[in-house]
C-alpha cells in the first residue's frame, strides 16, 4: 500500500461506503422503480464520486461515472424507465468505479482496465429517449426564435427557459447542481414546459409559469434536501474514528481490566475500608467502561448482510430461479472482528441456499409453491449471543441423496448410515469433501462449502445447526459470540496450572466425591466413562492430555466439566474448579499457534498467564471427534421447537414428584452434596458452600409436596444472585434442554409461573426470586434482583 | 531492515551470551533486557517456546535459543535472563545466560558465516563480527520464531 494523500483517503472511504448504499439502492429501485427520492439520492452520490475525482485528476473514473450520471438524470427525471437491463449496466457501473478505487489505493492511479464498452453501453442505453430530448429542446428553438422579435425582457425569459430546458435534458452542467437538488420538481418540470412549447403564440405569458415553475424548483428542492438532510444532521454528532484507534483503545481497556482485577485482591488482604470503597468503584467504572469501548468496536449485522441484496439478485439471474430476500434484524449488533470473520461463510450459505435450496420457477409452480422463492435471514441477540438464522422455502434436503453421496464417497460406511436417523443424515453436509450438486457450477459445489462454514464459525466461537424438511426449505442458524475481545471463562487447575475453559463451550459442571468418584467413573475396554443422566459421556483427563500425568486412578474427588465440541458433549476431568472470571484474550506468538488444544492466553488476577483452552481443538486431540462417526444427539436435546414461541434454554428437574423448569439463566452450578453436610442455622437448612453458607430450599416443599430425598447425595441447583446464593434442592436433574416454552396454564401457586409441554411430559416453569422470597424471607432483596 | 543495519557502517548491537557464545542483535530490535521472570509453560509446544511471560500487560513467549542452536542444556536452577525482542508482530524473549554491553561494530568488521556451518544454526546466524578477543555471533530474531 501506498502513501495517500489524506484527502484521497478520506475520498476512498466514504465512497467505499457510498457503493456499499448504491447497491441497495439499486436493488431496491428495481423492485420500485419510481422511487423518486431513492433515485435521487444515487444520483447525488455518483454526482459526487464524479465531481471529487474530477477534482484528483482522475479523469477515466470521470468519465465512466459521468455517463452514469447522465443515464441517473433521465431516470430520475422520468424520461427513462429503470429496466433490468440498465439495472445491470449501472451495477456493473458500480463494480468498475470499485475495481478503480481499489486500485488508487493500492497503488495511487486508476489502473489500466478497459472500461470503454461499459461506457458504450451505458451512453447506448441514455441514447434510448435521446429522441424525445431532442424533441423538447427543437421546441425550445422554434419558441425561441418566435421570440426573437419582441421585447427584451421577454427574450430574457425565453433564455431562462431555455436554460431550464437544457438541464432538463441533462447537459445543463452550469446549473447541475440545481437541478441535483430538485429532484421532484424537475421531474414534474418537463410536464409544465411541454404544453408551454406546443402552443408558441402567448410568448410573454408563457415564459412566466416556466420561471415560476423554476424558482418553485429551487424552494422546493431546498425542502426536499431537508429529507435526506437529517441524516447529514444526525452526522454533525458522529466523529469519524480510525479502527486503528478503537483497537489500541480496546487494548488498553483490556489492560485495564486485568489491573482491576489485580487491584480487587488487594482490599482482602489489607482490610483497609477507604481502599475497599476505592477499588469499588474503580470495578464499576472499568465495567462501564469496558463496555462504552466495547459498544465503539460494535457493527450493525447490516454492514455485512447489505452486501448479500446484490450477491442475491446476481445469483438468481445467473441461476434462472426467481429469489426474494427478506431480512429482519439487521441493526443486531456485534464486534467488528466478527462482522468480518462471518462473511465468507453467510456468502457462502446464502449461495448455497440459492443454487442447492430454492428451485427452479417451474419446479415450485409444480410442487405448489409460488414461482418466487423466499430467503429469509433473520438477525438477533439470545443470551449473550447473536443468532443468525438464514432459511429458505426451497427443496430441503433429501437424507437419502445425501446418504448416497455420503456412501460413494466413502465418508461413511453402509453399516453406519443404516443406523442414521434422516436429522443425521443431513449433518453429513458438514463432512469434508461432501458435495451434492449434480454438477458442479462456478457458484458453489465444490464440496468445500459447508465444512469450510462450520470450520471458519467454530474458529470464532461459534455454532451451526442445520435442520431441513424435504419439500419445505432448508433453516440454518449460525449462534456467533457478541465479542472476542474479552469473554467469560471458566478457570480450572490440572497439574498444578490453571486453565480458563470459554464459558460458550461449557454444558455443566459434575462433581464426585469419595465413593462416587472411584465407582462412577467407568471405561470401555480402556476408554473412561461417566453415566451422565443415562448416557455414557467420554472423559478426557486435562492433565494427562497436557502433561502426561498417569491416567485417572482411584480418586477422591473427581470434577467433570461437561463441555460442547461440535455437538457433541465430552467430560474433561480437571483438578479443581476454581471461578469464573471476565478474562482477556491474548493471541499466541507464532511458535504456539500450532498447538491445537490453545486458543490463545491471558493475564490472571495475580499477574500469571495462563492459557485459553481450544475446546474444539482439545477434542479433536482427544479423538473425541472423529469424522465419520454419527453425530451425538446431544446433552442439549432439541425440543419441539417448532412452535414458534421464544427459544429457551430450561433446566428440567424433578421435585416433589413433578417435572419443573428452571430458566438456565438461573442456574450457577449444578452439585451433588452429601446429605450430612446439612446443618442448621437459625432454623434454616443451611450447607457450607465454597467457604460460605448458602442456605437450602427444598423444592418439593415449597411445591407442596415434599419427597423423600436421597439418603446420601442432595442433588443441588445453585442459584446465585446478586453475590449470594442459594441451594434449590430437587429429586432428580432430568436433563438441559433447548425449546420454545408457552405457558398453556397460568400458575396456580405462587413460585410457579404456569405450566406448558416440554419434550411430551407437563412441566411447571418456576418463578425462581418468588420461591427464594418465600423461603428465604430474609433474602428478599436477592429475590428483588 | 535489520539487515541493513547490520551492513551498515556503524551500527551498535545488544551482547549476551549463551551456553559460552556470543552473540549479538541489533538495538533497534531490542524492546528491553529484564531479570528473569515467572513463565506459564506451553505444553504440547514446540521445545523452543518454554513459556509465556506477562510484560506489563502484555504476554511474552519466551524462546530457548538452545534448542535451534542445538546448544548443550543449561546448568539446572539456573534462571535465565530475557531480552524482549520485536519480531514481525509478536513480542518475544530470548533466554539468555547472561546480558553483555551494547557495543558499537562497523561493517568492515563483519562476515558471513562459513560454508562449514550447516544445519539449522546456519539459518539463525546471519554472520560474525570479528571483534578483538572474540567473534559475535549475530542471530536473524525474524528467523528465530520460524517460518
Amino acid at each position: 500500500m501506498i502513501e495517500l494523500d489524506p484527502s484521497v483517503r478520506d475520498f476512498l472511504t466514504e465512497s467505499a461506503e457510498n457503493l456499499d448504499q448504491l447497491d441497495r439502492d439499486f436493488v431496491a429501485l428495481e423492485q420500485a422503480p419510481g422511487d423518486h427520492a431513492r433515485l435521487g439520492s444515487v444520483f447525488r452520490t455518483i454526482h459526487t464520486i464524479k465531481g471529487t475525482c474530477g477534482f484528483f485528476g482522475f479523469s477515466k473514473l470521470e468519465g465512466l461515472t459521468h455517463v452514469g450520471e447522465n443515464l441517473l438524470s433521465r431516470l430520475r427525471d422520468g424520461e427513462l424507465t429503470l429496466t433490468t437491463e440498465s439495472t445491470t449496466a449501472l451495477l456493473h457501473m458500480v463494480d468498475a468505479v470499485r475495481e478503480m478505487l481499489a486500485h488508487i489505493e493500492h497503488t495511487g492511479t486508476e489502473g489500466a482496465g478497459d472500461y470503454s464498452p461499459l461506457v458504450a453501453r451505458l451512453s447506448d442505453l441514455c441514447g434510448q429517449s435521446q429522441s424525445a430530448v431532442t424533441q423538447l429542446l427543437d421546441s425550445a428553438a422554434v419558441l425561441a426564435g418566435l421570440e426573437q422579435p419582441t421585447e427584451n425582457t421577454c427574450a430574457a425569459d425565453t433564455a431562462a427557459l431555455f436554460s431550464a430546458l437544457k438541464q432538463l435534458a441533462g447537459d445543463g452542467s452550469p446549473t447541475g447542481e440545481l437541478v441535483q437538488r430538485a429532484d421532484a420538481p424537475a421531474a414534474s418540470a418537463p410536464a409544465a414546459s411541454a404544453p408551454a412549447a406546443s402552443a408558441p403564440a402567448a410568448s410573454a405569458t408563457r415564459a412566466t409559469p416556466v420561471r415560476s415553475d423554476q424558482s418553485g424548483a429551487r424552494t422546493s428542492g431546498s425542502t426536499y434536501t431537508a429529507g435526506p438532510a437529517l441524516s447529514s444532521d444526525s452526522s454533525e454528532g458522529n466523529v469519524r474514528v480510525g479502527i486503528a484507534l478503537l483497537d489500541r483503545l480496546m487494548t488498553l481497556v483490556g489492560e485495564l481490566v486485568l489491573a482491576r482485577n489485580q487491584i480487587l485482591q488487594a482490599p482482602l488482604v489489607r482490610k483497609d475500608t477507604t481502599l475497599a470503597r476505592t477499588t469499588q468503584r474503580l470495578n464499576l467504572i472499568t465495567t462501564e467502561l469496558q463496555e462504552g469501548v466495547m459498544k465503539t468496536r460494535m457493527q450493525p449485522i447490516a454492514t455485512v448482510c447489505g452486501r448479500f441484496v446484490r450477491v442475491v439478485r446476481d445469483l438468481s439471474a445467473q441461476c434462472g430461479k426467481q429469489v426474494r430476500l427478506e431480512m429482519e434484524g439487521q441493526d443486531t449488533e456485534l464486534d467488528r472482528t466478527l462482522v468480518e470473520a462471518i462473511k465468507d461463510p453467510l456468502t457462502h450459505v446464502i449461495r448455497n441456499a440459492i443454487d442447492h435450496g430454492i428451485e427452479a420457477p417451474h419446479v415450485r409452480t409444480a410442487a405448489g409453491k409460488a414461482p418466487e422463492g423466499r430467503l429469509l435471514l433473520r438477525a438477533f441477540h439470545e443470551s449473550g449471543q447473536v443468532n443468525i438464522d438464514i432459511s429458505d422455502d426451497g427443496g430441503g434436503i433429501d437424507p437419502v441423496r445425501v446418504r448416497d453421496k455420503a456412501l460413494e464417497r466413502g465418508l461413511i460406511d453402509p453399516a453406519a448410515a443404516a443406523r442414521m436417523s434422516e436429522r443425521d443424515l443431513i449433518q453429513l453436509v458438514f463432512l469434508p469433501g461432501f458435495s451434492t450438486a449434480e454438477k458442479v457450477s462456478n457458484i458453489s459445489g465444490r464440496g468445500v462449502g459447508m465444512d469450510v462454514v462450520r470450520t471458519n464459525i467454530e474458529k470464532i466461537g461459534g455454532t451451526v445447526e442445520l435442520t431441513s424438511r424435504q419439500g419445505a426449505g432448508t433453516s440454518l442458524r449460525i449462534k456467533i459470540p457478541l465479542t472476542l475481545a474479552i469473554i467469560p471463562a471458566l478457570v480450572v487447575t490440572a497439574s498444578g496450572e490453571r486453565y480458563c475453559i470459554p464459558q460458550v463451550n461449557l454444558l455443566e459442571l459434575v462433581r464426585l466425591n469419595g465413593d462416587g468418584a472411584r465407582r462412577r467413573i467407568e471405561t470401555v475396554h480402556s476408554a473412561p466413562v461417566y453415566r451422565l443422566r443415562d448416557r455414557l459421556l467420554p472423559l478426557v483427563d486435562l492433565g494427562q492430555k497436557l502433561h502426561r500425568r498417569a491416567s485417572l486412578g482411584a480418586r477422591d474427588e473427581v470434577n467433570i466439566v461437561v463441555l460442547q465440541a461440535d455437538q457433541r458433549p465430552f467430560g474433561l476431568v480437571v483438578d479443581g474448579v476454581n471461578d469464573t472470571e471476565e478474562i482477556v484474550v491474548k493471541p499466541l506468538a507464532k511458535p504456539l499457534k500450532s498447538v491445537p488444544v490453545f486458543a490463545g492466553a491471558t493475564i490472571m488476577g495475580d499477574g500469571r498467564v495462563s492459557l485459553i483452552l481450544d475446546v474444539l481443538g482439545l477434542a479433536k486431540e482427544a479423538s473425541v471427534l472423529s469424522a465419520g462417526r454419527e453425530p451425538h444427539p446431544g446433552t442439549l436435546s432439541k425440543g419441539d421447537g417448532k412452535s414458534g414461541g421464544q427459544m429457551c434454554h430450561l433446566l428440567l428437574a424433578g421435585a416433589g414428584g413433578r417435572r419443573v423448569a428452571i430458566p438456565l439463566d438461573c442456574v450457577s452450578r449444578l452439585e451433588e452434596l452429601p446429605v450430612s453436610g446439612i446443618e442448621n442455622a437459625d432454623g434454616q437448612e443451611v450447607i457450607q458452600y465454597r467457604g460460605r453458607i448458602m442456605p437450602l430450599i427444598r423444592l418439593g416443599e415449597v411445591l407442596g409436596c415434599p419427597t423423600a430425598a436421597h439418603p446420601d447425595e442432595l442433588q443441588v441447583v445453585v442459584y446465585t444472585a446478586r453475590g449470594r446464593s442459594v441451594g434449590l434442592v430437587v429429586d432428580v436433574v432430568h436433563d438441559i434442554a433447548e425449546v420454545a416454552l408457552e405457558l398453556t396454564a397460568p400458575g396456580r401457586r405462587s413460585g410457579v409461573l404456569g405450566s406448558g409441554v416440554v419434550q411430551g411430559r407437563v412441566t411447571d416453569l418456576l418463578d425462581l426470586p418468588e420461591i427464594v422470597r418465600l423461603a428465604v424471607p430474609e433474602m428478599a432483596e436477592v429475590g428483588a434482583a | 531492515m535489520s539487515t541493513t543495519h547490520a551492513n551498515s557502517e556503524r551500527g551498535q548491537l545488544c551482547t549476551f551470551v549463551l551456553a559460552g557464545h556470543a552473540f549479538g542483535v541489533p538495538v533497534g530490535r531490542v524492546q528491553e533486557v529484564i531479570r528473569h521472570q515467572a513463565m506459564t509453560q506451553v505444553p504440547l509446544a514446540p521445545p523452543i517456546a518454554r513459556g509465556l511471560i506477562n510484560l506489563r500487560g502484555q504476554i511474552v513467549t519466551a524462546l530457548d535459543l538452545r534448542v535451534p542452536l542445538e546448544l548443550p542444556p543449561a546448568a539446572p536452577g539456573a534462571l535465565p535472563m530475557n531480552v524482549v525482542v520485536r519480531t514481525g508482530g509478536d513480542l518475544v524473549s530470548l533466554l539468555v545466560d547472561e546480558i553483555g554491553d551494547v557495543i558499537e561494530v562497523t561493517a568492515d568488521r563483519f562476515e558471513p558465516p562459513p560454508e562449514t556451518l550447516t544445519g539449522p544454526a546456519r539459518e539463525l546466524i546471519r554472520g560474525a563480527f570479528k571483534l578483538d578477543d572474540r567473534l559475535l555471533l549475530i542471530l536473524d530474531t525474524d528467523k528465530v520464531i520460524g517460518p
